[in-house]
């Protein structure tokens, strides 16, 4: 049924005013590229269902190409789809499917080189290698589509909506699963990340660098291979994300490494290896976040500089800050520690007595390792206390010296 | 059969009526209740819990179980006196010490947290920590015995029951701690992993740190630790382990009390 779809394809040209084309199956091969070279700018062209196994589709004017529903472009395994080389293009309503894996080419289902104005919406990507390869773009738009791979290896994967020196692009409402990375982005600026799901992808759910000055606003991220990792990068601000269930050895919830001049604000950590791991950042503000049954809720290098922790909720981790140095640039004030023990005598909500995050138990894990099978141990508690009587090893200045008596961030 | 059945019947109708058992179960239900309201949910109570479990559960099953020996003397040697059998007569005693008590410990926990609501994501834990309890209720009943066949006289076999469960609590993981120090240099991962297996209390914590530091525990890179706290393979293993450590305490008591000169 396919086969007999596919293997003729026909241009029925049926003009709907002056602007529209409509390609339908079962005519010779290359029915969409003809169309595409027959339309004049700013013209549409609509896809009827059925499966096209064509060339690559280049798009090389301004143009509206939209699939109806069930039309399927198809790689065969051996090709990317649509390639955009021209500025407004909208690509929507598609199923793009099966590309193959490349290891000389970045290929990729929707393919744009130093376009402008593009918008990829609405699209189903099916196995793709990469989904969205934004190269050289500019205030394009990739909304409400989207990416399921199956890649078993890193090797054999690309990256769901891949961005490499790209300006003012908006990527919202899409969900990423089984790529290597779900979001990836090199020399990217003033772009907008915000209210996509990205899980289970093989390693990053987001993975920036060199990107200044992009937002990232209500993502999910979720069970990744490594979590999200961000590097060498300034004026980030992330807001009301979820890191979730991003477990393993090299697993992040977030990782920041030379960061500089950002905002982490209102995010979710729950149930992290690591929730959010700092190296050599500079000038960040974490505030208002939740870090909850995580095993580390905050990794802190002590090359980190200025970097301010307030009023973020840690609850339920098995350990809230672990540091790799007595001497530490970072401060805590406001938050709420559910470890906390002190008491709060003028009723004022803040504790009377400082708190020291680090515990001795996580220096001790971290010069051996193995020793975390002790944790929970009652001589680990009694250990602990002794330390935070009279700390003598854990860093004596990283320490909130007001901590909330109650959480204030909401769920 | 009979006459065990005899005997555990006789000996938990002379446990409620001791009222301690009792005063067990109210004291478990005042510890879950105050953990509820001082941590504010069940599912933020859990932690407090399993240290409760961990700490309170070998103590008072050894104080419990060495006490119930030491009263019973006379009685166990009116019994041994009359046309029955040694070892019926031990199985019985030592259920009927056992099963009160992990009942009391079942349902002084369990009723608290009921009333509070338990939240779904909360019922597995909660239900091996309950598990847990009842196996380490088992475990220091069996050792009580064991210390208390052996050492005749009442307040040492006290003395030696604290002293044991200081050792297991405290003391052996002191040991571990001072080891993983000294041999920092040497893989230790499994040798660690192997140390837990030979005291009851680690290996309930280890199965406690599976459900709920398990973000924690795959965050470490050992092979060894990923295949034990990423699979069902570490929490079958840790169950069964603990069984062992019922059965082979009630053994070598029971042989003693087989054997001994009353």
């Amino acid at each position: 049924m396919i086969g007999t779809l596919t293997a003729v394809l026909t241009v029925a040209a049926v003009q709907v005013g002056a602007a529209q084309a409509n390609v339908v199956p079962g005519g010779p091969q290359g029915a969409i590229a003809r169309a595409v070279a027959a339309a004049r700018p700013h013209d549409t062209v609509r896809v009827g269902p059925g499966v096209y196994a064509e060339p690559t589709v280049v798009i090389d004017r301004p143009l509206v190409l939209v699939g109806l529903p069930g039309a399927i472009l198809d790689g065969r395994g051996e090709r990317g789809l649509v390639r955009i080389e021209s500025d407004s293009v909208t690509v929507r309503g598609f199923t793009f499917r099966d590309t193959g894996v490349s290891f000389t080419e970045d290929r990729a289902a929707v393919h744009v080189e130093k376009a402008g104005f593009c918008h990829v919406a609405g699209n189903h990507f099916d196995d793709t290698f990469f989904g969205v390869y934004l190269a050289g773009a500019s205030d394009c738009t990739i909304r409400d589509n989207t990416f399921q791979a199956v890649a078993d290896r890193e090797t054999r994967a690309g990256n769901g909506i891949h961005l490499w020196y790209s300006v003012r692009v908006t990527i919202e409402d899409n969900v990423i699963r089984g790529h290597r990375d779900g979001i990836y982005f090199e020399f990217v600026e003033d772009s907008r990340v915000s209210d996509n799901v990205s899980e289970r992808n093989l390693r990053y759910g987001l993975h920036f660098m060199f990107s200044d000055g992009c937002t990232y606003v209500g993502n999910r991220f979720v069970e990744n291979g490594a979590g999200v990792a961000v590097m060498y990068t300034e004026r980030v601000v992330m807001e009301r994300n979820t890191f979730e269930r991003n477990r393993g050895t090299a697993a992040f919830g977030l990782l920041l490494k030379d960061i500089t001049d950002s905002r982490i604000e209102g995010n979710h950590f729950v149930g992290n290896s690591v929730a959010l791991h700092a190296e050599g950042v500079r000038r960040i503000e974490v505030t208002r976040n939740r870090f909850h049954d995580n095993g580390w809720a905050i990794q802190v290098m002590a090359n980190a500089e200025e970097a301010d922790f307030v009023g973020n909720d840690f609850a339920g981790n098995s350990f809230d800050v672990s540091t790799n140095s007595r001497r530490t640039a970072t401060t805590f004030t406001s938050n709420y520690w559910d470890r906390y023990r002190g008491y709060d005598l003028d009723r004022d909500g803040v504790g009377d007595v400082p708190f020291h995050p680090v515990r001795l138990f996580s220096l001790v894990v971290q010069r051996n390792p193995p020793a975390m099978v002790l944790m929970r141990s009652f001589l680990v508690t009694l250990l602990d206390l002794a330390e935070q009587l009279f700390p003598v090893l854990t860093p004596e200045n990283l320490v909130d010296p007001s901590p909330a008596m109650t959480s204030r961030v909401a769920p | 059969m009979g006459d065990m059945l005899k005997v555990l019947r006789y000996e938990l109708r002379s446990v409620v009526r001791g009222r301690t058992v009792l005063g067990l179960g109210l004291f478990f239900a005042l510890a879950a209740t105050g953990l509820v309201q001082l941590a504010g949910s069940v599912a933020r109570a859990l932690p407090s819990l399993a240290n409760l479990v961990l700490l309170a559960v070998p103590l008072v099953s050894l104080v419990f179980g060495t006490v119930a020996v030491y009263e019973g003397r006379d009685f166990t040697e009116l019994v041994v006196s009359h046309p029955v059998g040694r070892r019926p007569f031990f199985a019985g005693t030592w259920l009927g010490r056992t099963l009160p008590l992990a009942t009391a410990f079942v349902v002084g926990v369990s009723v608290p947290l009921a009333l509070a609501g338990v939240p779904d994501g909360s019922v597995r834990p909660l239900l091996l920590l309950l598990a847990i309890g009842v196996l380490l209720v088992g475990v220091f009943t069996a050792l009580a015995f064991l210390v208390a066949f052996y050492v005749r006289d009442a307040a040492r076999g006290l003395g030696a029951a604290l002293l044991l469960w200081l050792a297991m609590t405290v003391l052996y993981d002191g040991a571990i701690l001072m080891a993983v120090g000294v041999f920092a240099q040497y893989p230790l991962e499994e040798p660690l992993l192997w140390a837990m297996f030979f005291n009851p209390v680690d290996l309930a914590r280890v199965t406690v740190l599976l459900s709920l530091d398990a973000s924690a525990m795959l965050g470490y890179t050992g092979a060894v630790f990923h295949r034990f706290f990423g699979s069902g393979l570490g929490i079958v293993a840790a169950a069964v382990s603990l069984a062992v450590w019922v059965v082979v305490p009630l053994v070598l008591a029971g042989r003693r009390f087989e054997r001994m000169d009353l």
